[in-house]
């Protein structure tokens, strides 16, 4: 599959693909711990997404820059040490640019690292291909991993607060529902949206089976 | 990184020699080793800055009528500003009202809430002998359960103004601290607790007590040294 | 008991805090390799040998990088180190055990980037616990991370023989019997307080 992309130009594919039909959280399953972890408010999960995209594109750019010139044999820990010193980076940003937005991030800042999506971005994509088309790859994976945060965030703060951006959406009486902002809320949040997504996915196959049996019934 | 080089040394029956191997993963370090050197020399000053707000906000919320901080520690020659020593010890934030005179002192408390750890910052004024605010720094407590310790008005109106003067002797405190059930205070040293947050209203309670109840007899007959003398 | 005691870092490390169930860490594995219980209770182990690797490392890197204050490269460390010890388990079981080998399959190498791994290092540095109360940090996250792998597979295990409808098959099914092992695990918070 790498080798006949490599031919094609860059396109407005390679960055959709990332964005949503290989979106890396909810087709892939790649990157979990943040995705439940930092989603109980809007304002982190955009902070996360963010934080994770300017890593990925980082590194994978300076994989891709590097690619010929790592030997093989050594190139996953090559590309943990660049991941790691861009998480570094990202670390040291965000404490200088606001101390809440770190704190309310912990220690998931650092376990960027961990991150099987931008390992597995380094490894499947970037050691192959130039740097521009790489770099639209990221952005696009990582745009995708920011709305994924962000459909979990979003739904989270609302019921779990009554709130989005910390601004109120429900008038007073709403009682919120505090289990959404713990930890079983994330695993039932997103395995709502799995199930919507698996919802839409088989109605679309069926309609597409349906339009099938019609032309051919036509015919 | 050296831990990574000698790993991937031993993997050298390979078509690449293993001197090639280390020299781009030392390469890689050199270069990653100076980038990170370089963000954090430029952040520093600015991520110290910000730590020196957030504490600044958080001293004067707890102290009223507060506008200037200075740090002391305690030491055997009695307290000493921060800067002017190496000696380790609780550090004790003095706030200074607009005319300069002592408006209170901000001290650090920790212990086990009902999730984990709980950080509070809580503020004492000599001369009323008794504890004017409190603020939760860091909690993981319960969302709309435990964490009302951070909102709840009768439990922070409690704290405000709670009796925490000492006895004759000076070594401990005349009433303890404590939290009990709301609307049953009975001692002046008693907090309202919180329905539902009980066991986090409790901790904060206990933490006050035992901090309170070692350092403050410490401090005793230092307070003149915290006057500002200029 | 004492927030400093060992027999609580244990407690805390393990269950109230589980790493899985309520730190959100370790969650690839959990979903990837809990079908069977035969491959999960293996997983699970060699992933907390790691930890425990990790741990002590972390304990050894904070005190080198402390005293040439470089701090800011521990992260680094910490990683380089989690990938040798896991390329070390990955040797040791290639050797040993072929079948297992296989069945971890892609998995094993994976555990480089288990984020419950490099969490233990990150999170005995931030509560700056000495080395036994490391040590029992680590063992109790294993500890706790094995538990939630097992329990995890024996779950979808039974689930695999249910009715289930064909759009919840799969990672949703897996998500929301993560929630309830979660929900359930919530009540242990207060334990031992």
């Amino acid at each position: 599959m790498a080798a006949k992309r490599e031919q094609e130009p860059i396109t407005m594919d390679t960055f959709l693909s990332g964005l949503w039909r290989e979106n890396p959280v909810f087709v892939m399953l790649l990157g979990m711990c943040p995705v439940l972890a930092v989603t109980n408010t809007t304002e982190n999960a955009l902070a996360m997404g963010l934080a994770t995209t300017f890593v990925l594109v980082c590194s994978t750019g300076l994989v891709s820059i590097l690619r010929d010139f790592i030997p093989k044999e050594v190139r996953i820990a090559s590309y943990i040490v660049i991941i790691a010193t861009f998480v570094t980076v990202v670390d040291y940003a965000i404490q200088a640019i606001s101390l809440e937005i770190y704190n309310a991030l912990g220690a998931f800042i650092q376990l960027i690292v961990a991150n099987c999506m931008i390992l597995g971005r380094a490894e499947a994509f970037a050691s192959r291909q130039p740097l521009g088309k790489t770099l639209v790859d990221a952005l696009g994976v990582g745009a995708g991993f920011t709305l994924a945060l962000l459909c979990l965030g979003t739904v989270r703060e609302l019921l779990g607060a009554g709130e989005i951006l910390g601004v109120q959406v429900f008038p007073d009486g709403f009682e919120p529902w505090v289990i959404m902002l713990l930890p079983p809320g994330g695993f039932f949040v997103l395995a709502g949206w799995l199930l919507l997504f698996a919802w839409l996915k088989e109605r679309q196959n069926q309609r597409a089976a349906a339009a099938k049996e019609a032309t051919a019934d036509g015919r | 990184m050296s831990a990574a080089d000698s790993t991937q040394a031993p993997q050298a029956p390979s078509p690449t020699s293993s001197l090639r191997l280390v020299f781009t993963l030392g390469l890689i370090a050199l270069c990653s080793g100076l980038l990170v050197v370089s963000v954090v020399e430029w952040t520093r000053p600015i991520i110290a800055d910000n730590h020196e707000r957030a504490l600044q906000q958080a001293v004067f919320d707890v102290i009223p009528g507060a506008v200037e901080r200075r740090d002391f520690v305690l030491t055997e020659q009695g307290l000493v500003p921060k800067e002017e020593t190496d000696a380790r010890g609780e550090v004790i934030h003095a706030g200074y009202t607009e005319d300069g005179a002592l408006a209170g002192i901000a001290l650090e408390a920790s212990g086990r809430g009902y999730a984990d750890v709980i950080r509070i910052l809580y503020g004492y004024d000599p001369a009323c002998e008794c504890i004017v605010g409190m603020s939760v720094l860091e909690s993981q407590e319960t969302p709309g359960l435990g964490d009302r310790i951070e909102t709840d008005p009768d439990f922070l109106g409690s704290i405000e103004g709670l009796d925490a003067s000492l006895t004759e002797d000076g070594t401990e405190l005349k009433h303890g601290i404590r939290t009990v059930d709301p609307g049953e205070r009975e001692e002046p040293g008693d907090i309202d607790g919180i329905t539902g947050a009980t066991v986090s209203a409790e901790a904060i309670g206990d933490m006050l007590h035992r901090s309170a109840n070692k350092q403050l007899p410490q401090l005793q007959g230092h307070w003149s040294e915290l006057e500002r003398n200029e | 008991m004492d927030a400093d005691s060992l027999s609580y870092i244990f407690l805390n490390a393990a269950i109230i805090n589980n790493f899985v169930l309520a730190l959100f860490l370790g969650i690839c594995p959990i979903l990837g390799v809990s079908g069977k219980l035969g491959t999960a209770f293996p997983m699970g182990v060699a992933s907390a040998f790691v930890m425990l690797i990790a741990s002590l490392a972390a304990y050894g890197i904070n005190i080198v990088l402390g005293y040439f204050e470089l701090e800011f490269l521990s992260l680094i460390a910490y990683i380089a180190v989690i990938a040798s010890a896991v390329q070390l388990v990955e040797m040791v079981v290639k050797k040993f055990s072929p079948p297992l080998y296989r069945a971890l399959g892609i998995f094993l190498p994976l555990i480089t980037t288990n984020c419950a791994i490099l969490g233990v290092a990150l999170f005995q540095t931030s509560y700056e616990y000495d080395f036994l109360q490391s040590l029992t940090y680590s063992l109790g996250a294993g500890a706790g991370f094995i538990l939630a792998i097992v329990l995890m597979a024996g779950l979808r295990e039974q689930v695999d023989l249910a009715d289930v409808p064909s759009v919840a098959r799969g990672a949703a099914m897996s998500l929301m019997l993560a929630g309830v092992l979660s929900l359930a695990f919530m009540g242990f918070a207060g334990l031992g307080g």
